[in-house]
Parts: C-alpha cells; sequence; structure tokens
C-alpha cells in the first residue's frame, strides 16, 4: 500500500491509497506511530484515495487518536472520507472521536 | 452459485472481496448496500483468520455466494475453531476516547450490516457462517 506524509508548519498530512484491512493496516500504524513517537500528535489523514478500511484500519486511527490526545498535545483529523465509508463507520459510531473535514486545506488549517 | 477457496492469509481479504463483488454486482446492489456487504464479508474473514485460525498458516476458507431473486446468501467455512461472531456482546462505543476497547467493532459491523447471520459448528469439524442480505 502506498502511504506518504508531509510535514506542515503546524502538522503532518498522511495519505494512503487503497485498501486498509488486516493486511495493510501494519503499514499505516507504522506511519503513524514514527511521527507521534517523534513527538508529533497534530495530524491529518486524507483518506480521499482509500477505497477501503475495515474496523482493523479504524482501530489503527483510533489509537493514533489515543495518543495524540493524550495530556491534550494533539488531535487527528480526517479529511476527505467518502460517503460510503462514513456510512459504514457511522453504524458503529466509530467516527465520533474525530473531526472530520471535507477538504485537506480546511484539515490543515483547523490546526 | 460462485464457489471458491482462499488461504488462511491476510492478503487473501482482497481476493475474497473482488470474489463476492461478482456476486454482489449480479444482483445490483446500490453502491453503498454493495460496500456495506464486503465490509461485513472482510470482517467476517478477518475473525476465522484471528480467532478460529488464531493466526495466518494452516487452513482454508471456502467462501460461497447464492444469489437468488431478491437476496444474496454469503457462507464461509473453516475448520478452525468454532467462533460464533452471533454470541459476542456488543461493545460500548460511548466511552470516553482512552478507555475505548475497540475489540468487537468488526462484528457490530457485521450485525448491523447483515440482514441474517447464522453460524453453525459441525461434528466433523467445520464451521459454517452464513450471512444473507436481502436487496
Amino acid at each position: 500500500m502506498d502511504v506518504t506524509t508531509k510535514q506542515y508548519r503546524r502538522c503532518e498530512l498522511v495519505k494512503a491509497v487503497g485498501r486498509i484491512d488486516s493486511q495493510t493496516a501494519p503499514e499505516v500504524r507504522d506511519t503513524f506511530e514514527a511521527i507521534t513517537n517523534d513527538g508529533r500528535f497534530r495530524i491529518v489523514f486524507d483518506m480521499s484515495d482509500i477505497t477501503f478500511i475495515s474496523s482493523v484500519g479504524v482501530w489503527v486511527l483510533l489509537e493514533t487518536q489515543k495518543t495524540c490526545k493524550r495530556y491534550n498535545r494533539g488531535d487527528l483529523v480526517i479529511a476527505n472520507v467518502n460517503e460510503k465509508i462514513q456510512h459504514t463507520l457511522d453504524l458503529a459510531g466509530l467516527l465520533t472521536f474525530f473531526r472530520i473535514y471535507d477538504d485537506v486545506l480546511d484539515a490543515v488549517g483547523s490546526f | 452459485m460462485y464457489k471458491a477457496t482462499f488461504p488462511n492469509r491476510f492478503k487473501s481479504l482482497a481476493e475474497i472481496s473482488e470474489f463476492v463483488s461478482q456476486a454482489i454486482n449480479e444482483i445490483g446492489f446500490d453502491e453503498t448496500t454493495a460496500y456495506t456487504i464486503l465490509v461485513a464479508v472482510d470482517e467476517a474473514c478477518t475473525n476465522i483468520i484471528e480467532h478460529a485460525y488464531g493466526g495466518e498458516g494452516q487452513g482454508d476458507i471456502q467462501c460461497s455466494c447464492d444469489v437468488t431473486e431478491g437476496s444474496l446468501k454469503i457462507i464461509l467455512r473453516d475448520r478452525g475453531e468454532p467462533f460464533d461472531p452471533t454470541t459476542v456482546p456488543e461493545p460500548d462505543f460511548s466511552v470516553p476516547l482512552q478507555e475505548l476497547e475497540c475489540r468487537g467493532a468488526g462484528l457490530v459491523l457485521i450485525q448491523k450490516i447483515m440482514d441474517e447471520i447464522s453460524f453453525v459448528s459441525k461434528p466433523d469439524g467445520e464451521n459454517v457462517l452464513t450471512m444473507i442480505k436481502r436487496k
């Protein structure tokens, strides 16, 4: 899976392409962990090219959110989540822990 | 009837998804429903790999899809430890973030997405999970 990161002055932008399932979730987790282990806790996750995400993938986001929000030091926000994914995750109430933006620039600008 | 067997590994998840898509396309679900069915199948297969087989390795997952008028029946068969997703209690996601235990989220999704779910562990060691989605 293709995962890229870009550093902005006030936050980090992570973009992944394709499916996030049990096969590919570890790569996404490693990317987030590398950022938080480096002491950066303000992250935007651009989901515009995510075609599928299972609960394992959402759990990676939730674990990252726990790390970011601990001691009030940051936040993981989501940008460009498509309707199908949002509808499915809403069924289990899994997106309530995230701020969601329709646009990456708005998400980046929120920090 | 579509039928195929996949090795017990996470790499199979994308292949199973592609396989089930054929049946979904045949019956003609709307795009969102089609996506949710693929999520339910992924969650069920992940549970088989993680819980029934205890991880990737030996064993197979057999998947069959039966398209009848107005409904899709998906049957997953494995020969691991019996893992009945219908008996797992619903987790509580209304707790504060730091207390959140995400285990069980996949089962919630399966239960909310599919119209009928049943699990049978046969005496010969075969586990059969049947999920039905009506149009």
